[in-house]
């Protein structure tokens, strides 16, 4: 999971043409007239300019369609690898040397006896009209079951994004701006470290250092039944919160780091240096807005890193959330309840997806207004 | 008629005013690094063949304290963790670096002709990727395995696919930047073929950020791989693996910490090693301070390039 | 009270000798900044006078540091660097001894800073009036009316004084307009010296000349001291009553403008003028071979002596001082001797021009578009063969399209284009692999125009594998032969590009362009990343490459200067549709098109 945070890779050479050779600005203006791009600023046929004239609108609305265009391919694949996939989908859950009678019914119930695209179309249609049928595994009704569960994983995951969000954002900040101290060496080395961390080694560290081995002051376990919500015992949230925590501030430490010391190096900070401006108008007024824009990118994609990182923090703290669901799901093959968790994390990753955007874009001017 | 300024070479500004002021510590910091990496990873291979008895065999009762037999004491059922833990590795290893060549051979693929080639098939392919990305790596391979069992080529094979993805849009992204250079349009006025285009003239220049990803995405499927294990669906018991014995030996924390701690701790050192040791490689490559995850991410703004 | 002098006056009247007591704003004694503690020095031995209303002009190439000099004339240093000794008084105060508090109070309100490249230095999420704004409001009264003031300013500037103006951001402005607001910024507070750095580059000649005006008339109207950075000696020299010539972080020659460039003392000086091109005459250019040492490297002579074909064994062994010669100051031991040597300059042979021989490529009815918008229309182009034609315009004028449209990067074009008699194709791979071979392309940035990952030699031998299929030792050995054309030994073929700077680079660029022997060359911009002195080798090499081999040639530039110095005829190009061509001394000098007479009287000349 952690993987599609930070898989997005700099440009080798953003900001740091290392072949590219001279910084001058004839340099970059010879770069951009060699560019295909040459007809520097031609008028463009109106129906662009429209469009144009409202980056946000047509970024949503972009985003919006190709958000449902994956999300039903994402239908598509979570049904053909549940239902189609394993052959006989009631075989999985069964086993082979079941009760042929209690195959038949499982058979009736999952429609299996109707065609694929009648299957599919029977799942889809039921997601949308409320329909969604009974768990496998206790024959309770779907919704009755997901929905608490869906409320405990809700609140992890904001509580944790806000509070490490601006956690990570003060200490990157204050990192950057104390560059090169024994603060900054001590955090960015201790980011480093936490990244590479597995959630559940973290999860497993603060158990052994506040639960079990070396001090009694939390509960390991959660025990909590299904079906309950997460804050008829608040104290049962603080060390799955403070694990997530843990996991993911280091990445918008860096974040925030990286993006707040390009924009105290830049041409225009030395500008307003040289302007005689004081440093803290400099910081807040210059540096912050411009580093913002890339944090921001990062805290959307935690949120959703955290989709699925609570996957594994409550299976470990037996949190009754989702994540939990899921995996109780999987192990007892009840294919209704996976694809419905499945089809909703990949739901909640496109709207994610589409308002860290906007966010992003409503900070960056440069993108937003046309010339 | 346009003003033009000389040019000056790049490195005399930039290099000297970064210089790392005790190199001698880079130097340090990067060796230790290594060294951490290498050997948790030497434990991982050799410890089958020191291993004083068999990750299986029951020689004591559950969770025993450390003693002279048994270094690491026991676990839940009476085995000897220090067998288990010396043979706990390996698999989790292959898996991981399995995984890892696959997505990277096929992301890099994906990417470099999405960007070289332009047009529809970038369109798609990125199309593709996006799809794919829609998924959480984790809960894509336990969808998978939902169905199929825990079949571990089957988890290569998912967590391979997954990494493919981000390889894709990363390479592509560098890809662009390069083909923006002049040198490629210069060998294609000599009429090179693209395939030799991409082989020869853009993918010698792509090593630095291959490395560095590479060394991302190894540390994710160790991630990845162990979380799944944990999770009881990697390699089943009776096996020895160090994440499936994290899980096993829980209960047993009060009793016997060291069924868990020494696994716990010998996949951090993995996984931190590795991803310190790229953090130097990608220091050292594409220059002093740079993150790997870095501000592309505007450009998926998809608002085009700034150049 | 804006006077608006002619050039000529600001160069003639104001000798820093012959004017009566001016009160002097500026006064720089011994600067020397180092890099870190105790590095290497960058700058040293630097100091200078400027009195009120008047600009003094600071000239190097790439290297010497004047960048640092002019920061330092506000206190600041970039990263790494530091003030290590002397001093800058302004008004007798001098800001190297200034409190914190003191000197950021002192910058922006008593001494401002131009910036070179305005869209770097513009904040691009704050809007411009607000950063107008803000050095009216750091600096609480300076002013008695702060809003009025921008407003002021910004006419002042030949801005839009228009809120609308103000709400903008700085990527929607134009380069001219974000450089003016530039100088509005700077000229906000009513400061004694303003420190422009290269304020004009990128921008276009008309443009250029607008802003040039304005600073005189503003400098002249407060009774501002100016100092203006530059690489560009013909600007210079049209603006400035003093100017100081920097080489590897010293000054070498520094007095009135007019006795500097127009009977320059020191060596260096005397290279720099010598490789200037001029509109005036067909001249060749004497570049000056090798680099300028970079700092830790400068040895305990003079820095110029390896580059110095005056060098006496003294020369290398001790640092010159400076030295009085008619009212300047030169820092050469040799001065007096080097004065009167002669100055050989040997007018260019023009080619044979037009003998009527049917031209190797001709361009008709050219038009072309990028998607839907149109670049070019109607072009009509000859290049005659074994002779050059330069295609000149502004950038936007098309002229790379129509460069990329003849060797077949670009394939979007109606019309007709003729080489050697027979059509060619708008698609590359559509052409026979022969007239590929005879159509050789030059990019412009060296920097990127070579493969980093692939040696020197590969990269000059691989046209011959790709076009001519010819065998590995073949070809390495044309390669090297190819390198020695253009006087590249053959210790360059195992060697990387980032080991070469930018004149070895882009001669590695000729000689892979040449190595498959063209009939037809095109060099889009070559020299236009190049530091002058470079530019003229650079220049130089491909005139001779031209008549040895009798290529053909067309010639891409912005530089009207240059034009004359390698071409036979010109060709003007504006928004895409010839303007102008002909005899390269008739399209000069006689120019029939109001647009190219108007070019030729905005570009700065010395």
């Amino acid at each position: 999971m952690r993987a599609n945070l930070a898989g997005k890779w700099p440009t080798a050479e953003r900001g740091h043409r290392r072949d590219a050779g001279p910084h001058t600005i004839t340099a970059d203006r010879a770069r951009r007239e060699s560019a295909v791009a040459v007809a520097a600023a031609p008028a463009k046929p109106p129906a662009a300019r429209r469009l144009e004239a409202h980056p946000i609108a047509e970024l949503v609305a972009r985003r919006l369609a190709a958000g449902v265009l994956t999300l039903l391919v994402v239908s598509v694949v979570v049904f053909l690898a549940t239902q189609v996939l394993p052959g006989n989908a009631a075989y999985a859950v069964l086993g082979r040397s079941a009760n042929p009678v209690r195959l038949h019914a499982l058979e009736r119930q999952l429609h299996l006896d109707r065609g694929i695209f009648e299957q599919y179309w029977l799942w889809l249609s039921g997601l949308f009209t409320g329909r969604l049928g009974t768990s496998l595994a206790n024959g309770q009704s779907l919704w009755a079951l997901v929905q608490p569960r869906l409320v405990n994983s809700a609140v992890l995951v904001f509580v944790t994004g806000l509070i490490g969000s601006v956690a990570g954002v003060a200490l990157g900040a204050v990192a950057a701006l104390r560059k090169d101290s024994w603060f900054d060496h001590v955090t960015s080395v201790a980011a480093l470290a936490v990244t590479a961390l597995p959630e559940f080694v973290v999860a497993i560290a603060l158990i052994i250092l506040l639960a079990t081995v070396v001090a009694h002051l939390l509960p390991a376990v959660s025990l909590l039944p299904p079906g309950t919500y997460a804050w008829s015992q608040p104290k049962l949230l603080i060390l799955p919160v403070a694990t997530l925590v843990i996991v993911i501030v280091p990445y918008i430490f860096r974040m925030m780091r990286a993006a707040m010391i390009e924009a105290l190096e830049s041409d225009y900070v030395e500008m307003a240096r040289l302007k005689g401006v004081p440093e803290w108008q400099i910081v807040l007024a210059h540096a912050l807005p411009n580093a913002i824009a890339p944090t921001i990118q990062v805290i959307g994609l935690n949120f959703l890193y955290l989709a699925g990182g609570v996957v594994v923090v409550e299976f470990v703290f037996n949190f009754p959330g989702i994540g939990q669901g899921l995996v109780f799901a999987v192990q007892n093959r009840d294919i209704p309840v996976i694809q419905f968790i499945v089809l909703v994390l990949a739901a909640f990753y496109v709207v994610m997806n589409i308002v860290t955007d906007v966010i992003a874009l409503l900070a960056t001017p440069r993108r937003r207004i046309a010339r | 008629m346009t003003v033009a300024a000389p040019g000056k070479p790049p490195a005399a500004q930039a290099r000297d005013t970064r210089t790392a002021r005790h190199p001698w510590l880079t130097v340090l910091a990067t060796a230790v690094r290594l060294c951490l990496a290498s050997l948790v990873v030497l434990l991982a291979i050799i410890g089958p063949l020191v291993s004083p008895g068999t990750p299986t065999a029951l020689v004591t009762f559950a969770f025993a304290k450390p003693s002279g037999h048994f270094p690491l004491g026991s676990d839940f059922l009476g085995r000897d963790v220090l067998a288990r833990v010396l043979n706990g590795g390996w698999v989790l290893l292959i898996m991981a670096a399995a995984a890892t060549a696959f997505g990277i051979i096929v992301g890099t693929a994906a990417g470099v002709s999405a960007a070289y080639r332009r047009g529809r098939a970038d369109g798609l392919i990125m199309r593709t990727v996006d799809v794919i990305l829609a998924f959480p790596q984790l809960v894509f391979a336990l969808l998978l395995v939902s169905v199929i069992g825990p079949k571990l080529w089957l988890i290569v094979l998912a967590v391979g696919l997954s990494h493919a993805p981000q390889v894709a849009r990363v390479i592509r992204s560098a890809t662009l930047d390069i083909t923006e250079r002049d040198f490629v349009k210069v060998v294609e006025l000599q009429r090179m073929r693209p395939s030799k285009v991409m082989a020869r003239e853009i993918l010698p220049n792509l090593i630095s950020p291959l490395m560095v990803e590479a060394g991302l995405r190894l540390t994710y499927s160790i991630v990845i791989m162990s979380g799944l294990s944990f999770l009881g669906f990697g390699q089943q018991p009776p096996a020895a693996n160090w994440g499936l014995m994290i899980n096993e030996n829980r209960i047993g924390l009060e009793l016997n910490p060291w069924a868990v701690i020494v696994p716990a701790a010998l996949i951090a050192l993995l996984t931190i090693g590795t991803n310190t040791f790229t953090d130097a490689v990608a220091r050292v490559t594409l220059g002093v301070d740079r993150l790997p995850e870095e501000a592309v991410l505007t450009d998926d703004l998809g608002l085009g390039r700034t150049t | 009270m804006t006077a608006e002098s002619k050039p000529a006056d600001a160069a003639a009247s104001a000798t820093p000798l012959a004017q009566p007591a001016s009160v002097v704003r500026l006064e720089v004694r011994d600067l020397e900044i180092r890099v870190g503690k105790s590095g290497p020095d960058v700058v040293g031995d630097i100091s200078f006078a400027v009195p009120a209303g008047q600009v003094l002009g600071l000239v190097g190439e790439s290297g010497s540091g004047k960048t640092t000099v002019a920061l330092a004339l506000l206190g600041h240093t970039r990263r790494g660097l530091r003030i290590s000794s002397g001093e800058v008084r302004l008004d007798g105060v001098d800001l190297l001894t200034l409190s914190r508090g003191d000197l950021r109070a002192t910058r922006g309100a008593r001494v401002a800073y131009v910036p070179q490249d305005p869209a770097a230095a513009l904040n691009p999420t704050l809007r411009v009036g607000t950063q107008l704004r803000e050095a009216l409001r750091v600096h609480p009264g300076a002013v008695d009316d702060p809003a009025g003031r921008v407003l002021e300013v910004m006419r002042e500037a030949r801005l839009d004084a228009a809120p609308e103006m103000l709400r903008r951001y700085p990527h929607q402005l134009s380069g001219g307009q974000q450089q003016r607001v530039g100088l509005a910024m700077a000229f906000c507070c009513r400061p004694s010296l303003i420190v422009l750095d290269e304020p004009t580059t990128g921008l276009d000649v008309t443009t250029q000349r607008h802003v040039l005006d304005t600073v005189r008339s503003l400098c002249r109207s407060y009774g501002v001291a100016a100092v203006y950075v530059s690489h560009d000696l013909a600007v210079v020299g049209g603006l400035v009553a003093e100017v100081a010539v920097m080489y590897a972080g010293r000054i070498v020659e520094i007095g009135p403008t007019a006795k500097v460039f127009g009977d320059p003392v020191h060596p260096y000086t005397r290279g720099l003028l010598a490789a200037v091109p001029s509109p005036g005459r067909a001249e060749t250019l004497a570049g000056i071979e090798g680099q300028p040492p970079r700092p830790g490297r400068r040895g305990r002579g003079c820095s110029f002596a390896p580059r110095c074909s005056f060098a006496i064994d003294e020369c290398r062994s001790q640092a010159p001082e400076p030295v009085l010669i008619d009212s300047r100051e030169v820092r050469c031991i040799r001065a007096a001797d080097v004065r009167s040597a002669a100055d050989a300059r040997p007018a260019a042979v023009s080619g044979p021009g037009d003998d009527g021989r049917s031209p190797a490529l001709s361009l008709r009815a050219i038009s072309a578009r990028y998607g839907r918008t149109p670049v070019l229309s109607g072009v009509d182009l000859d290049v005659p063969p074994d002779s050059c034609v330069a295609l000149v315009g502004e950038s936007g004028s098309g002229k790379t399209t129509v460069a990329r449209c003849i060797v077949g990067l670009h394939g979007n074009w109606t019309g007709e284009i003729t080489f050697q008699g027979a059509r060619l194709s708008p698609r590359l791979r559509d052409r026979p692999r022969d007239a590929v071979r005879r159509i050789q392309y030059i990019f412009q940035n060296p920097y990127t125009s070579l493969n980093p990952r692939k040696t020197v030699g590969q990269i000059v031998a691989q046209p011959l594998e790709e076009l001519l299929g010819l065998p590995f030792r073949e070809r390495s050995e044309r390669a090297a032969r190819a390198l020695e054309d253009v006087s590249l030994g053959r210790d360059f073929l195992s060697r990387y590009p980032d080991q070469l700077s930018g004149g070895e680079r882009q001669r590695v660029a000729i000689a892979r362009a040449l190595v498959v022997e063209p009939d037809l060359l095109i060099c889009d911009e070559v020299t236009s990343a190049l530091d002058v002195s470079v530019q003229a080798v650079i220049v130089e090499e491909l005139r001779r490459l031209q008549r040895e081999r009798h290529l053909a040639m067309l010639f891409i530039t912005h530089n009207l200067a240059l034009v004359r110095s390698i071409a036979q005829q010109a060709v003007v190009l504006r928004d895409g549709a010839v303007v102008e061509s002909g005899p390269v001394e008739q399209v000069l000098e006689h120019p029939t098109d109001a647009y190219t007479a108007r070019l030729m009287a905005d570009v700065p000349r010395l």
